[in-house]
């Protein structure tokens, strides 16, 4: 079923009672070209790459849950590709050049509002490492610049720069090609896009352990129900990438945290942008229902726990606090965690492993959301291939034995 | 929050007390310029990234500054037991 004016109109007049489900439940077949670990944005997206570009359909992506349960429905959908070095930026701007048509490509609005990310300066060397970020990014040809704080207030009213705050604002940088999208629907647009071209997506399936031949290249994926025979097994499941890959042997470079967020009541709108501060650490938006959205920081601890500690939280809003003083008196409606995996670079692997069949996405740390289409579709090229594309090759597993890292960590240090 | 035992200054402490400082039981190469790049890959960066039991060093950074070591369980974040630097914890060997 597609999404135009005349389906809505039918069903306005229907009582919405034409609508069908939006993929199919299917059971598991016993065997597959590809099985996609993990039904994310990245996962479903890759899925959906790998069928519609590279006319693999014989595909399966599995879930330990429901479809987009995880980290992608419980991140805070901001989208950026303001990084330093010329490896992060090619790959982050190439998934926002795919975020600026997603929805007339899935036919699904996934609501991405180019609303722009304002990212605030408190400290000399904050100024310092933003301006090296806004001249490297528009050498590369990426929107990126720097305002003075009367120009950020200018952009964002309610931001508080008084010169006697705790921590001035002395400056931001602003991507006006930044943005949100609706999290959830990315999913789903994906889900239903990849089952249209005959890919099984298989919920409430939990992947145990990656099975190997004889001869070490890779046969299947045991799961909760039963074994499933793969050519090739492709694994996108970020916080759990550690525990499954070393089931086929394969040790990485990967800590996994929790990272929390939360929203407030919704109220009318008065948050025109998405304003990020590393040093006094949150970031916050407003949701088109109204709801502020913000983001928070990891734990100090590795946890699978999917849930993060309360002062956390507390640091957080009283960054927001300090910020935006007007939202002191918001009530938080809720609050939750994702476990995300992190490399010691603070970039992403997405490429082959040592073993054959084997390929992993992972690593994206705290900020994967906004790489969701690039990294789905670079991914889906290395799978279908069996070679990296040019933006993804950098961003291989070899990198942590040769030393060539893509050192975002001492970059951006937080807050992706 | 979690509560963290020092069992240098035998106190059950609130979390921010503390400063987490990773997989413990890591040890250094005796001949660092003998080592392959695999054997310094994986010193640096492979880490266990347990699903479980997690061998792992804390310091008292806002107390005694002393390093020691912990097993707390990465799924539910319970600490099991503290004990000090080269000591053998009571619920098994110090090997990772």
């Amino acid at each position: 079923m597609r999404f135009s004016f005349l389906s809505l109109m039918r069903n306005a007049m229907a009582g919405q009672s034409l609508w069908t489900p939006q993929w199919p439940q299917v059971e598991p077949k016993p065997f597959y070209d590809a099985i996609i670990v993990g039904a994310g944005g990245h996962g479903l997206g890759a899925a959906y790459y790998l069928a519609k570009e590279h006319g693999i359909t014989n595909v399966a992506v599995l879930d330990k849950g429901w479809l987009g349960g995880g980290n992608t429905g419980r991140n805070t959908t901001i989208i950026r590709s303001n990084y330093l070095y010329d490896e992060s930026a090619g790959l982050y701007d190439h998934a926002l050049k795919l975020w600026e048509s997603l929805s007339q490509e899935l036919n699904y609005n996934v609501m991405f509002s180019q609303r722009g990310v304002l990212m605030l300066a408190h400290t000399v060397h904050d100024i310092q490492v933003f301006k090296r970020h806004v001249y490297a990014n528009q050498r590369l040809g990426i929107d990126n610049e720097w305002l003075t704080p009367a120009e950020a207030q200018a952009y964002c009213p309610p931001l508080n720069i008084s010169a006697d705050a705790r921590y001035p604002v002395l400056g931001a940088a602003l991507q006006r090609r930044g943005g949100v999208a609706r999290h959830d629907a990315v999913a789903w647009g994906y889900a239903r896009a990849a089952a249209e071209r005959g890919v099984d997506i298989i919920q409430n399936c939990a992947a145990v352990s990656i099975r190997r031949d004889a001869d070490g290249r890779v046969a299947g994926v045991d799961t909760e129900r039963g074994f499933i025979g793969a050519k090739k097994v492709a694994v996108s499941v970020a916080g759990n990438t550690s525990p499954l890959m070393e089931s086929a042997g394969v040790r990485l470079p990967l800590e996994s945290y929790p990272l929390q967020a939360l929203v407030s009541e919704p109220v009318k709108p008065v948050m025109p942008c998405v304003v990020m501060s590393n040093t006094v650490h949150g970031y916050i938006s407003q949701s088109d229902k109204g709801e502020l959205v913000i983001g928070s920081g990891t734990d100090q601890y590795i946890s699978y726990s999917q849930r993060g500690a309360l002062h956390i939280v507390e640091e957080t809003v009283a960054a927001i606090c300090e910020l935006f003083p007007t939202f002191s008196r918001m009530r938080m409606l809720r609050n939750w965690g994702g476990i995300v995996d992190v490399t010691p670079d603070r970039s992403p692997i997405v490429g082959k492993t040592p073993v054959p069949g084997l390929y992993v996405n992972c690593g994206w740390g705290t900020g994967g959301f906004k790489a969701t289409p690039g990294s789905a579709h670079v991914f889906a090229h290395t799978i279908a291939r069996d070679e990296p594309h040019g933006l993804n090759a950098p961003f291989h597993l070899d990198r942590f034995r040769t030393g060539r890292l893509i050192d975002e960590a001492a970059a951006a240090a937080v807050a992706h | 929050m979690i509560q963290v035992r020092c069992p240098y200054c035998d106190a059950l402490l609130p979390e921010q007390e503390f400063a987490y400082a990773g997989q413990a039981h890591i040890a250094r190469p005796e001949d660092p310029s003998a080592e392959t790049d695999e054997a310094w890959r994986d010193y640096l960066y492979i880490r266990s990234n347990t699903r479980g039991l997690h061998k792992e060093r804390w310091r008292h950074v806002h107390g005694c500054g002393r390093f020691f070591n912990a097993i707390r369980d990465t799924v539910s974040d319970r600490i099991q037991e503290t004990y000090r630097m080269f000591e053998t914890p009571a619920g098994g060997s110090a090997d990772e």
